[in-house]
Protein backbone atom coordinates (compact mmCIF):
# COMPACT_ATOMS: atom_id res chain seq x y z
CA UNK A 1 0.00 0.00 0.00
CA UNK A 2 2.88 2.39 0.79
CA UNK A 3 4.20 2.24 -2.78
CA UNK A 4 0.69 2.74 -4.20
CA UNK A 5 0.21 5.86 -2.04
CA UNK A 6 3.63 7.21 -3.07
CA UNK A 7 3.12 6.61 -6.79
CA UNK A 8 -0.56 7.63 -6.83
CA UNK A 9 0.19 10.88 -5.02
CA UNK A 10 3.14 11.65 -7.29
CA UNK A 11 1.24 10.95 -10.52
CA UNK A 12 -1.88 12.93 -9.59
CA UNK A 13 0.00 15.89 -8.11
CA UNK A 14 2.21 16.17 -11.19
CA UNK A 15 -0.79 15.80 -13.52
CA UNK A 16 -2.48 18.71 -11.76
CA UNK A 17 0.63 20.87 -12.03
CA UNK A 18 0.99 20.07 -15.74
CA UNK A 19 -2.72 20.60 -16.41
CA UNK A 20 -2.39 24.14 -15.07
CA UNK A 21 0.29 24.90 -17.67
CA UNK A 22 -1.97 23.77 -20.52
CA UNK A 23 -5.35 25.26 -19.71
CA UNK A 24 -6.28 28.79 -20.75
CA UNK A 25 -6.21 31.33 -17.97
CA UNK A 26 -9.94 31.97 -18.22
CA UNK A 27 -10.96 28.40 -17.34
CA UNK A 28 -10.28 28.45 -13.63
CA UNK A 29 -10.82 32.14 -13.09
CA UNK A 30 -14.42 31.83 -11.87
CA UNK A 31 -14.48 33.73 -8.55
CA UNK A 32 -16.31 30.92 -6.71
CA UNK A 33 -13.73 28.37 -7.82
CA UNK A 34 -10.90 30.66 -6.74
CA UNK A 35 -12.46 31.29 -3.33
CA UNK A 36 -12.97 27.58 -2.67
CA UNK A 37 -9.50 26.77 -3.94
CA UNK A 38 -7.98 29.27 -1.53
CA UNK A 39 -9.85 27.71 1.39
CA UNK A 40 -9.05 24.05 0.63
CA UNK A 41 -5.55 24.09 2.20
CA UNK A 42 -6.97 25.73 5.33
CA UNK A 43 -9.74 23.12 5.73
CA UNK A 44 -7.49 20.15 5.00
CA UNK A 45 -4.62 21.29 7.24
CA UNK A 46 -7.10 22.00 10.05
CA UNK A 47 -8.61 18.52 9.73
CA UNK A 48 -5.11 16.98 9.59
CA UNK A 49 -4.15 18.71 12.86
CA UNK A 50 -7.07 17.18 14.76
CA UNK A 51 -6.82 13.83 12.94
CA UNK A 52 -3.21 13.45 14.04
CA UNK A 53 -3.34 15.28 17.35
CA UNK A 54 -6.64 14.12 18.83
CA UNK A 55 -7.73 10.97 17.02
CA UNK A 56 -6.64 7.33 17.04
CA UNK A 57 -8.33 5.33 14.27
CA UNK A 58 -11.97 6.47 14.67
CA UNK A 59 -11.90 7.62 18.30
CA UNK A 60 -11.15 10.96 19.88
CA UNK A 61 -8.28 10.35 22.30
CA UNK A 62 -6.73 12.99 24.55
CA UNK A 63 -3.14 11.99 25.28
CA UNK A 64 0.47 13.21 25.29
CA UNK A 65 0.10 14.51 21.70
CA UNK A 66 -2.23 17.28 22.87
CA UNK A 67 0.51 18.61 25.16
CA UNK A 68 2.75 18.86 22.10
CA UNK A 69 0.15 20.61 19.95
CA UNK A 70 -0.63 23.00 22.82
CA UNK A 71 3.03 23.96 23.14
CA UNK A 72 3.22 24.39 19.33
CA UNK A 73 0.28 26.78 19.52
CA UNK A 74 1.98 28.75 22.30
CA UNK A 75 5.22 28.89 20.28
CA UNK A 76 3.36 30.19 17.21
CA UNK A 77 1.60 32.83 19.32
CA UNK A 78 5.05 33.85 20.57
CA UNK A 79 6.11 34.21 16.89
CA UNK A 80 8.72 31.46 17.12
CA UNK A 81 10.18 30.12 13.84
CA UNK A 82 8.93 26.82 12.40
CA UNK A 83 11.77 24.56 13.64
CA UNK A 84 11.31 25.83 17.21
CA UNK A 85 7.56 25.15 16.96
CA UNK A 86 8.05 21.55 15.82
CA UNK A 87 10.90 20.70 18.20
CA UNK A 88 9.22 22.21 21.27
CA UNK A 89 6.07 20.25 20.44
CA UNK A 90 8.09 17.04 20.19
CA UNK A 91 9.85 17.68 23.50
CA UNK A 92 6.60 18.50 25.33
CA UNK A 93 4.87 15.43 23.92
CA UNK A 94 7.78 13.12 24.73
CA UNK A 95 7.87 14.47 28.31
CA UNK A 96 4.13 13.90 28.72
CA UNK A 97 4.48 10.41 27.24
CA UNK A 98 7.22 9.38 29.66
CA UNK A 99 5.68 11.04 32.72
CA UNK A 100 2.37 9.34 32.10
CA UNK B 1 25.53 35.27 -13.25
CA UNK B 2 25.96 39.01 -13.57
CA UNK B 3 22.68 39.16 -15.47
CA UNK B 4 20.68 38.05 -12.43
CA UNK B 5 19.04 40.93 -10.66
CA UNK B 6 20.62 40.81 -7.21
CA UNK B 7 17.40 41.33 -5.28
CA UNK B 8 15.61 38.55 -7.15
CA UNK B 9 18.52 36.23 -6.42
CA UNK B 10 18.40 37.13 -2.73
CA UNK B 11 14.62 36.58 -2.54
CA UNK B 12 14.89 33.19 -4.21
CA UNK B 13 17.75 31.96 -2.07
CA UNK B 14 16.23 32.99 1.26
CA UNK B 15 12.89 31.39 0.39
CA UNK B 16 14.60 28.22 -0.86
CA UNK B 17 16.61 27.80 2.33
CA UNK B 18 13.80 28.54 4.76
CA UNK B 19 11.21 26.40 3.03
CA UNK B 20 13.68 23.66 2.18
CA UNK B 21 14.39 23.26 5.89
CA UNK B 22 10.75 22.22 6.41
CA UNK B 23 11.81 19.07 4.57
CA UNK B 24 13.24 17.82 7.88
CA UNK B 25 9.71 17.79 9.32
CA UNK B 26 8.38 15.95 6.28
CA UNK B 27 11.16 13.36 6.41
CA UNK B 28 10.39 12.69 10.06
CA UNK B 29 6.61 12.61 9.52
CA UNK B 30 6.96 10.12 6.70
CA UNK B 31 9.15 7.81 8.78
CA UNK B 32 6.67 8.10 11.67
CA UNK B 33 3.97 6.93 9.23
CA UNK B 34 6.15 3.84 8.54
CA UNK B 35 7.32 4.77 5.05
CA UNK B 36 10.90 3.69 4.31
CA UNK B 37 13.76 6.17 3.86
CA UNK B 38 13.75 5.44 0.11
CA UNK B 39 9.99 6.02 -0.19
CA UNK B 40 10.31 9.21 1.86
CA UNK B 41 12.99 10.58 -0.46
CA UNK B 42 11.00 9.56 -3.56
CA UNK B 43 8.02 11.50 -2.19
CA UNK B 44 10.07 14.69 -2.13
CA UNK B 45 11.65 14.01 -5.53
CA UNK B 46 8.49 12.95 -7.38
CA UNK B 47 5.53 14.54 -5.61
CA UNK B 48 7.40 17.73 -4.66
CA UNK B 49 4.56 19.77 -3.20
CA UNK B 50 4.97 19.98 0.55
CA UNK B 51 1.45 20.21 1.94
CA UNK B 52 0.29 17.29 -0.23
CA UNK B 53 3.20 15.13 0.89
CA UNK B 54 2.34 15.88 4.52
CA UNK B 55 -1.30 15.03 3.81
CA UNK B 56 -0.51 11.71 2.13
CA UNK B 57 1.68 10.44 4.98
CA UNK B 58 -0.69 12.02 7.52
CA UNK B 59 -3.70 10.05 6.31
CA UNK B 60 -1.63 6.85 6.31
CA UNK B 61 -0.43 7.61 9.85
CA UNK B 62 -4.06 8.19 10.90
CA UNK B 63 -4.86 4.67 9.70
CA UNK B 64 -6.68 5.82 6.56
CA UNK B 65 -7.02 3.88 3.32
CA UNK B 66 -4.50 4.38 0.53
CA UNK B 67 -7.17 5.92 -1.67
CA UNK B 68 -8.01 8.49 1.02
CA UNK B 69 -4.33 9.39 1.29
CA UNK B 70 -4.00 9.96 -2.46
CA UNK B 71 -7.30 11.90 -2.58
CA UNK B 72 -6.32 14.22 0.29
CA UNK B 73 -2.92 14.91 -1.29
CA UNK B 74 -4.46 15.54 -4.71
CA UNK B 75 -7.10 17.92 -3.32
CA UNK B 76 -4.38 19.87 -1.53
CA UNK B 77 -2.46 20.26 -4.79
CA UNK B 78 -5.29 21.73 -6.87
CA UNK B 79 -3.98 25.23 -6.18
CA UNK B 80 -0.87 24.32 -8.19
CA UNK B 81 -3.08 24.20 -11.30
CA UNK B 82 -3.99 27.84 -10.68
CA UNK B 83 -0.30 28.69 -10.31
CA UNK B 84 0.56 26.89 -13.56
CA UNK B 85 -2.18 28.78 -15.33
CA UNK B 86 -0.61 32.07 -14.21
CA UNK B 87 3.01 31.04 -14.83
CA UNK B 88 2.59 29.43 -18.25
CA UNK B 89 2.05 32.66 -20.26
CA UNK B 90 5.00 34.20 -18.40
CA UNK B 91 7.50 31.36 -18.93
CA UNK B 92 6.61 30.49 -22.56
CA UNK B 93 8.52 27.18 -22.57
CA UNK B 94 7.97 23.89 -24.42
CA UNK B 95 8.91 20.23 -24.25
CA UNK B 96 11.18 19.10 -21.43
CA UNK B 97 11.44 22.63 -20.06
CA UNK B 98 7.65 22.67 -19.77
CA UNK B 99 7.76 19.41 -17.80
CA UNK B 100 10.43 20.86 -15.51
CA UNK B 101 8.48 24.09 -15.10
CA UNK B 102 5.35 22.15 -14.16
CA UNK B 103 7.24 20.07 -11.61
CA UNK B 104 8.57 23.14 -9.79
CA UNK B 105 5.23 25.00 -9.92
CA UNK B 106 4.57 25.36 -6.19
CA UNK B 107 3.56 28.05 -3.67
CA UNK B 108 7.08 29.43 -3.35
CA UNK B 109 8.19 29.61 -7.01
CA UNK B 110 4.91 31.25 -7.98
CA UNK B 111 5.01 33.56 -4.95
CA UNK B 112 8.54 34.81 -5.63
CA UNK B 113 7.78 35.19 -9.37
CA UNK B 114 4.70 37.31 -8.63
CA UNK B 115 6.61 39.35 -6.04
CA UNK B 116 9.10 40.33 -8.80
CA UNK B 117 6.34 41.96 -10.89
CA UNK B 118 7.66 45.52 -10.33
CA UNK B 119 11.12 44.40 -11.50
CA UNK B 120 9.85 43.20 -14.88
CA UNK B 121 9.16 39.99 -16.78
CA UNK B 122 12.78 38.78 -16.88
CA UNK B 123 13.07 39.08 -13.08
CA UNK B 124 9.79 37.19 -12.69
CA UNK B 125 11.07 34.32 -14.83
CA UNK B 126 14.39 34.26 -12.98
CA UNK B 127 12.56 34.30 -9.65
CA UNK B 128 10.37 31.38 -10.69
CA UNK B 129 13.22 29.16 -11.86
CA UNK B 130 15.71 30.02 -9.11
CA UNK B 131 13.14 29.51 -6.36
CA UNK B 132 11.67 26.36 -7.92
CA UNK B 133 15.07 24.72 -8.35
CA UNK B 134 16.39 26.08 -5.05
CA UNK B 135 13.47 24.71 -3.04
CA UNK B 136 13.74 21.43 -4.95
CA UNK B 137 17.39 20.99 -4.00
CA UNK B 138 17.08 22.00 -0.34
CA UNK B 139 13.71 20.26 0.20
CA UNK B 140 15.20 16.97 -0.97
CA UNK B 141 18.41 17.30 1.04
CA UNK B 142 16.50 18.14 4.21
CA UNK B 143 13.95 15.37 3.61
CA UNK B 144 16.79 12.84 3.61
CA UNK B 145 18.26 14.34 6.80
CA UNK B 146 14.86 14.28 8.52
CA UNK B 147 14.20 10.70 7.46
CA UNK B 148 17.61 9.47 8.63
CA UNK B 149 17.25 11.39 11.90
CA UNK B 150 13.80 9.96 12.63
CA UNK B 151 14.98 6.46 11.69
CA UNK B 152 17.86 6.79 14.16
CA UNK B 153 15.52 7.91 16.97
CA UNK B 154 13.20 4.91 16.82
CA UNK B 155 9.78 4.76 18.55
CA UNK B 156 7.88 7.91 17.34
CA UNK B 157 5.89 8.42 20.57
CA UNK B 158 8.98 8.13 22.75
CA UNK B 159 10.59 11.12 21.01
CA UNK B 160 7.42 13.13 20.51
CA UNK B 161 7.38 12.60 16.74
CA UNK B 162 3.67 11.77 16.84
CA UNK B 163 3.01 15.30 18.14
CA UNK B 164 5.65 16.95 15.93
CA UNK B 165 3.57 16.04 12.87
CA UNK B 166 0.33 17.85 13.88
CA UNK B 167 2.55 20.67 15.17
CA UNK B 168 4.08 20.89 11.69
CA UNK B 169 0.59 21.08 10.15
CA UNK B 170 -0.24 23.85 12.59
CA UNK B 171 2.96 25.64 11.55
CA UNK B 172 1.95 25.33 7.89
CA UNK B 173 -1.59 26.53 8.62
CA UNK B 174 -0.64 29.47 10.84
CA UNK B 175 0.65 31.94 8.21
CA UNK B 176 -2.50 31.33 6.11
CA UNK B 177 -4.85 32.53 8.88
CA UNK B 178 -4.64 36.22 8.06
CA UNK B 179 -8.26 37.25 8.65
CA UNK B 180 -10.98 36.36 11.16
CA UNK B 181 -12.94 34.73 8.35
CA UNK B 182 -10.03 32.39 7.56
CA UNK B 183 -9.62 31.61 11.29
CA UNK B 184 -13.33 30.77 11.41
CA UNK B 185 -12.94 28.39 8.45
CA UNK B 186 -10.03 26.67 10.25
CA UNK B 187 -11.92 26.24 13.54
CA UNK B 188 -15.09 25.10 11.76
CA UNK B 189 -13.08 22.52 9.77
CA UNK B 190 -11.50 21.17 12.97
CA UNK B 191 -14.86 20.85 14.74
CA UNK B 192 -16.45 19.28 11.65
CA UNK B 193 -13.62 16.75 11.25
CA UNK B 194 -13.83 15.79 14.93
CA UNK B 195 -17.63 15.58 14.84
CA UNK B 196 -17.66 13.02 12.00
CA UNK B 197 -14.64 11.05 13.25
CA UNK B 198 -16.65 8.32 15.02
CA UNK B 199 -18.92 7.65 12.03
CA UNK B 200 -16.46 7.43 9.15
CA UNK B 201 -13.47 5.22 8.38
CA UNK B 202 -10.13 6.74 9.47
CA UNK B 203 -8.81 9.29 6.99
CA UNK B 204 -12.17 10.17 5.42
CA UNK B 205 -12.94 13.04 7.85
CA UNK B 206 -9.79 14.72 6.52
CA UNK B 207 -11.09 14.64 2.95
CA UNK B 208 -14.64 15.53 4.00
CA UNK B 209 -13.31 18.74 5.54
CA UNK B 210 -13.14 20.06 1.98
CA UNK B 211 -16.94 20.46 2.33
CA UNK B 212 -16.18 23.28 4.76
CA UNK B 213 -13.99 24.98 2.14
CA UNK B 214 -16.84 24.66 -0.37
CA UNK B 215 -19.48 25.90 2.10
CA UNK B 216 -17.46 28.92 3.22
CA UNK B 217 -16.19 29.73 -0.28
CA UNK B 218 -19.56 29.44 -2.01
CA UNK B 219 -20.58 33.05 -1.49
CA UNK B 220 -18.46 36.16 -1.34
CA UNK B 221 -18.00 37.51 2.18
Amino acid sequence: MMWAVLLGTSVFCFAIKLLGHYIPETWLSHPRLQRINALIPISLLSALIVAQGLVIKTHIVIDHRLAGVGVALAALLAKMPFPVVVVSAAVASALAYHLH
Amino acid sequence: MAKFPRDTFRDSLSVSLTVGAYGVAFGAASIAAHFSVLQTCLFSLLTFTGASQFAAVGVVAAGGAGLSAVAAATLLSTRNALYGMQMSPLLKVRGLKKIAAAHVTIDESTGVALAQTPRGTEAMRTGFWLTGLGVFIFWNIFTLLGALGAKALGDPASFGLDAAVPAAYLGLLWPRLQTNFLRLVAVASMIFALAITSWLPAGLPIIMSVLMAIAFGWREV
